[in-house]
């Protein structure tokens, strides 16, 4: 298990350096001005001196990586001209805003997906089942900020004509100010995030559930007298979701990607809209501290669900 | 007469890694055989005996361990697969599995028009009228040429399988339990084929299988397995009239006999125990744990396969007390 | 050898089913009539081929109708007060902000839509198949990185990669394909990959080899006929996702720059305005879902076609 461990955390390092070469070479080193880029658009001569100054950038290449990998190393991701604060700041102040938004979604998808595949699995080709395929074909049909806009057109502005002031349409509210109202702002939000990837992971549940059901272990349990109920949740449920939780591993990525997305539909101010921001206005620094902290986050989630995938198939402990 | 000699193996061996770096097994442990041209070789032995191992080995599908294969005079052991191209015109595989042995999404036209292509010797039209008239001469009809595979019987599959052979007219082919998964009067069609091709175009080959009726019939001599070795080879019909290892002894005795009086009355020798695995093999001789006749120094010395008549050389056999007679072994 | 005696070899009776049939039928002729078959399959696809047409004909149909989709109609299209106008006779979807004609510009996505999801999953599946077979048939060394490029490819947030690019080389419709195509190739070439390492061990892969085939042929004529039909699966299945994809780069300012209208900047549009101009979401959006919805069907019935065995994901029965 240690091994195994070690195997993955290493190859994890591996990983975070390639990127961190990638972005590197894409940013420092492939543009042909990369102290204008760096300073930005509004940039005076002044200022873009003063970056090529800072960066070293007249430095043979080699030297330039090494600074970068020391600056990040200490926690120094950088320093936004255009807004006029280091980046680092500026990431610290935005990611509560954004781990609400993703942890919250990812766990409603995670229970309304299983619940939904759990029910449809028991009651297989009933009502029940097929409204959850037809949720299933609509949530694998819908980009994620078309689901934001219609929730934002029915639940927020319809119910607002109506009078019902229940949903807001954006904004955010620290936890630590009121808590009621941070989830109040966040429920759109992760609605938008968790629809989508429900209706697959609810899928995935039903056929993983059904294929259990029809091993003989299950048919052991049942024919002991043990209740359907223990059956399914001590039984079926912890082999029938290691694939939830594989696929959760590999989703990781698509929860970033959706909290960017369901961000600037709401108005949200976290990363995935300073991101889109930093975008327009050509902001690189702040897309360069952005990308190797999320790559961060992906690897280290990665890590996280491969042990927990290690708990629960004994299997993979050996290898 | 060392200038017929086709196919000469010596003291092959080849292990396989279980894991990347776990404890190897030992497929074939200094396996020596030859074939000579024109003539058929049966190699016969228990399924896991390591015989299609040792036919891929000789092929040159599996990389040797050690030990060394030549054919038609040339070591051809440690060849390059450019190097090996003109010998495996020369050298031919029939498979056991006719439904897994032929592409199931390619033509069969096509499929027996592989050796033309790859060694370019035929194009186009001419492949075309090559490969009908291989089919005419397993015994298929030509017109089929375009068919799939899943539009045939087994039986017409391995004649698929014999005519992609021949089709370069190779001096040997190794049959690796041709006709196994057939039905019985299926596989008495294909025999019949193979020794028809054999007389036709001069063809040797070496027939695995670990059907003894089957090897019997076609067979001019006859080499016994067992886990990864050779324990006694002779002309068939000696080895089948006087067995000399304890092993061929038993395997004869269960083989199936059509007359039924003469069924009656024959003793089966029956073997204790079950075939060792082949990663854990018994010390010296290896069949000493089920041998009716093994005794001290059969648990620590492994006997070599020799002549053990004096006067004939034909008959090696591997055992340090070989029978005499087969009524030896019958339970009184 | 002891033989009996020798027959004239004739042809063998067998159990010839097909009598005079000279043509064998291949497996993809059997799916095609399988999927003629599938009614929901064929309504999709009579869906998309419909799409394909209003793409194509998008600038007849302008003309047709009298509007292109750039020019701003600020007298017909706008309300005295500078907003809107809803669907009437003149713009049977409406006009958006500028007084453009959301008919025409819903129209002229299409093109966007349907351009970038093909070229771009057509380049993801190529590269997918060339780097999964290569990983699969060489297995070793080759297999390992490759195998686990396309895990991290995989994991990774695609839309953090497009900010990456699109930041330094700017958004346009080349740099959407280039992102969407390095997405999705991992997803194919992962079933490449496994496909082609259980095809490896098959027989006739053996039996190529001791014929003295080379690598490079036995993937080509061995390996690659029996991808076909998983490689069309995903194909049709990728296509929906690319679209998804270019339209969620296009919301976010990163895909397809106005005045080029594209489904997506459209529906970014309409963030500011919907509580004014329903029509804006419900047309592209409609467009969006029913394009979709119709390559997901027909994928799913496609899958179904090749390979019967497979649960469908949407069956009716």
């Amino acid at each position: 298990m240690v091994r195994f461990l070690i195997r993955r955390t290493l190859f994890g390092v591996l990983v975070l350096w390639l990127i961190n070469v990638a972005v590197f070479v894409l940013f420092f080193v492939a543009p042909h001005d990369p102290a204008r880029a760096i300073a930005g658009r509004q940039a005076t001569a002044q200022t873009v001196a003063l970056v090529q100054h800072r960066l070293g950038l007249d430095q043979p290449i080699l030297t330039q990586y090494w600074h970068f990998v020391t600056r990040l190393l200490h926690g120094d991701l950088g320093y936004s001209y255009y807004n006029s604060a280091p980046v680092r700041s500026l990431i610290l102040a935005r990611l509560p805003v954004t781990l609400s938004l993703a942890l919250g979604g990812a766990v409603l998808w995670l229970l309304l997906g299983v619940s939904i595949g759990i029910t449809a699995a028991r009651h297989p080709r009933s009502l029940l089942d097929r409204a959850a395929t037809v949720f299933v074909l609509g949530g694998l049909s819908m980009p994620t900020f078309l689901v934001g806009l219609l929730l934002l057109y029915t639940l927020f502005f319809r119910l607002q004509i109506a009078g019902v002031d229940a949903f807001p349409g954006g904004g955010y509210v620290p936890f630590t100010q009121s808590p009621t109202q941070w989830a109040q702002h966040l429920i759109l939000p992760w609605l938008t995030l968790a629809l989508v990837s429900a209706a697959t992971y609810s899928r995935l549940t039903r056929t993983s559930m059904l294929e259990v059901f029809s091993e003989d272990y299950v048919r052991t349990a049942r024919s002991k007298g043990i209740s359907e109920r223990r059956v399914v949740y001590r039984h079926v449920l912890r082999s029938a979701l290691t694939p939830v939780v594989t696929q959760l591993g590999i989703d990781v990525g698509a929860l970033l990607g959706g909290a960017i997305i369901t961000e600037n539909v709401f108005g949200l101010p976290g990363l995935g809209q300073l991101a889109v921001q930093s975008v327009t206005t050509q902001d690189l620094p702040v897309v360069i501290g952005i990308v190797l902290v999320a790559a961060f986050f992906v690897v280290a989630a990665n890590l996280v669900v491969d042990l927990m995938y290690a708990v629960l198939d004994p299997r993979v402990r050996r290898r | 007469m060392t200038t017929d000699v086709l196919l000469r193996a010596d003291d092959v061996v080849k292990d396989f890694a279980v894991r990347r770096h776990g404890p190897r097994v030992r497929a074939v442990d200094g396996v020596s055989i030859t074939v000579h041209h024109g003539e058929t070789v049966g190699l016969v032995g228990e399924t896991g005996c390591g015989k299609s191992t040792l036919a891929r080995c000789l092929t040159r599908l599996y990389e040797l361990t050690s030990g060394t294969v030549a054919f038609a005079g040339r070591d051809i052991s440690r060849l390059s697969r450019h190097q090996l191209a003109p010998v495996r015109r020369d050298m031919q595989m029939i498979f056991q599995d006719p439904y897994g042995s032929l592409n199931p999404r390619r033509r069969v036209g096509s499929i027996i028009g592989d050796p033309f292509a790859i060694h370019g010797v035929a194009d186009g039209h001419d492949r075309q009228r090559r490969v009908q008239d291989l089919m005419k001469l397993v015994g298929l009809n030509p017109e089929h040429y375009n068919r799939y595979p899943a539009e045939f019987s087994g039986g017409q599959r391995q004649r698929i399988g014999v005519a992609r052979a021949i089709a370069l007219q190779p001096k040997l082919i190794v049959c690796d339990e041709p006709v196994s998964a057939l039905d019985v009067s299926i596989q008495a069609q294909v025999i019949n084929l193979l020794a028809d091709l054999q007389d036709d175009l001069g063809l040797a080959y070496l027939f695995i299988s670990h059907d003894l009726s089957v090897v019997r019939h076609v067979s001019d001599r006859v080499a016994v397995m067992y886990l990864g070795q050779i324990v006694e080879t002779a002309p068939a019909r000696q080895l089948y009239q006087q067995p000399r290892h304890p092993y061929t002894a038993a395997l004869l005795s269960a083989a199936p006999v059509a007359d039924p009086d003469r069924a009656d009355q024959r003793q089966p020798i029956l073997l204790t125990g079950d075939v060792p695995s082949p990663a854990d093999p018994p010390a010296g001789c290896r069949f000493h744990p089920r041998c009716p006749k093994a005794q001290q120094r059969c648990t620590v010395e492994a006997p070599a396969l020799v002549a053990r008549e004096p006067g004939d050389d034909t008959h090696l056999t591997a055992c340090h007390f070989p029978l005499d007679s087969v009524d030896e072994l019958v339970p009184r | 050898m002891s033989t009996v005696p020798l027959q004239a070899v004739s042809p063998v009776a067998g159990d010839d089913p097909v009598a005079a049939d000279i043509q064998g039928r291949s497996p993809l002729r059997l799916a095609l009539a399988r999927l003629r078959r599938d009614r929901v399959a064929l309504a999709s696809a009579a869906t998309i081929l419909l799409l394909v047409i209003v793409a194509v004909a998008a600038p007849l149909i302008a003309h047709l109708v009298g509007h292109d989709p750039t020019t701003q109609y600020r007298d017909t299209g706008l309300t005295p007060a500078g907003l809107p106008i809803g669907p009437n006779r003149h713009f049977w979807f409406g006009t958006d902000n500028l007084g453009r004609d959301v008919l025409i510009r819903v129209i002229y996505g299409t093109r966007v839509s349907l351009l970038v999801g093909v070229v771009s999953t057509l380049l993801a599946v190529a590269l997918g198949v060339i780097i999964g077979v290569t990983a699969g048939y060489f297995q070793g060394a080759t297999d390992t990185i490759l195998a686990r490029f396309m895990d991290v490819v995989l994991s990774f947030p695609f839309l953090l990669f497009a900010i990456a690019l699109v930041s330094v080389a700017g958004p346009s419709i080349t740099v959407s394909v280039f992102v969407i195509a390095f997405f999705s190739f991992a997803a194919v070439g992962r079933i490449v990959r496994g496909q082609t390492l259980s095809i490896r061990e098959r027989e006739y892969v053996e039996a190529a080899r001791s014929l003295g085939a080379s690598d490079l042929r036995i993937m080509a004529v061995d390996v690659l006929p029996n991808l076909i039909a998983p490689v069309i699966v995903y194909t049709t299945l990728l296509i929906p996702t690319a679209i998804v994809f270019e339209a969620t780069l296009s919301f976010l300012g990163m895909g397809v720059v106005p005045p080029t209208p594209t489904w997506g900047n459209m529906l970014s549009d309409s963030l500011q305005y919907y509580q004014v101009a329903w029509w804006f979401i419900l047309f592209p959006g409609l467009a969006l879902l029913i394009t979709t919805l119709a390559f997901n069907l027909l994928g799913d019935g496609v899958r179904d076609a090749l390979d019967p065995a497979t649960e469908r994901l949407f069956a009716e029965k």
